[in-house]
């Protein structure tokens, strides 16, 4: 199980601004290790964010994407104490799902 | 899943034209958006293949689409901030495609109602290349570009 994302979410006038950090490798499947064999693509290829259960962005993603992928998007409504729900899921099938609290 | 496009085909009416350009564009009928990854079109190794997988016309160049907190010089290719946002009306997705990587399609973005058309992320790049924002708006393509230089690359092996 992939460690848990960083997510932070602060709302400015009537838009909220969310930010995730994700905790993954990334592998884009171009590389070779040291006995010379390509290194298989392992990346997130889907993200799904809502509020309040509606869902307020989704992606999806290519191996392209950095080590460690970042994101940051904002939608209008929100209120402190909301709750923003972030979801990925990678090539392995592996999922994680992580919550944070509108501050 | 069929029969909620069948439900959306009964429904009629403006918005079911735009729902079924939106469905027919980027995935295919009937999936939700995050369902299903789009294997195809993320295999693309150019635009036009990858406007091809997509079901997309010939993009128009726009000054809408505008990159922000994107250097132009990188100093690391595996990690470059790409920030787009998009001032086309009714923008429903915004997809990012950097021409010189293996693979040129490298995230695909859908901004429902009430989502600014703004994102950021940040890529990887395997050299100094050509960055394109692909935004769809109101079942419309339009394109933006900005060349990112690659001191030290980011696919490396």
């Amino acid at each position: 199980m992939a460690d848990p994302m960083k997510i932070r979410a602060n709302v400015v006038g009537d838009t909220t601004e969310v930010k995730v950090l994700m905790s993954h490798e990334m592998e884009t499947g171009q590389r070779k290790d040291a006995q010379g064999k390509t290194i298989p693509a392992w990346h997130i290829q889907t993200v799904n964010a809502t509020w309040n259960g509606k869902t307020v962005l989704s992606a999806q993603w290519g191996p392209a994407v950095a080590k460690n992928p970042f994101l940051s998007f904002k939608f209008k409504g929100g209120a402190k104490g909301d709750k923003v729900q972030i979801t990925w899921t990678d090539t392995r099938g592996d999922t994680r799902t992580d919550e944070a609290t509108i501050g | 899943m069929d029969s909620k496009r069948r439900d959306m085909l009964k429904t009629g009416g403006g918005l079911t034209l735009l729902s079924l350009v939106a469905a027919a564009g980027w995935l295919k009928p009937g999936d939700g958006w995050a369902a299903e990854w789009n294997k195809a079109a993320f295999d693309t190794k150019s635009m036009d293949e990858t406007l091809k997988t997509i079901g997309a016309t010939t993009p128009a160049q726009s000054k809408d689409i505008t990159f922000f907190s994107t250097p132009d010089i990188a100093e690391n290719g595996a990690v470059v901030p790409i920030g787009i946002t998009s001032a086309i009306p009714k923008t429903e997705s915004i997809a990012i495609l950097v021409e010189k990587n293996p693979n040129m399609l490298t995230a695909v973005f859908d901004i429902p109602p009430g989502t600014e058309p703004a994102i950021s992320t940040r890529v990887k790049m395997g050299q100094s290349s050509n960055v394109y924002a692909l935004v769809k708006a109101d079942g419309k393509y339009y394109v933006a570009s900005k060349e990112i230089k690659v001191t030290l690359g980011g696919c490396g092996g």
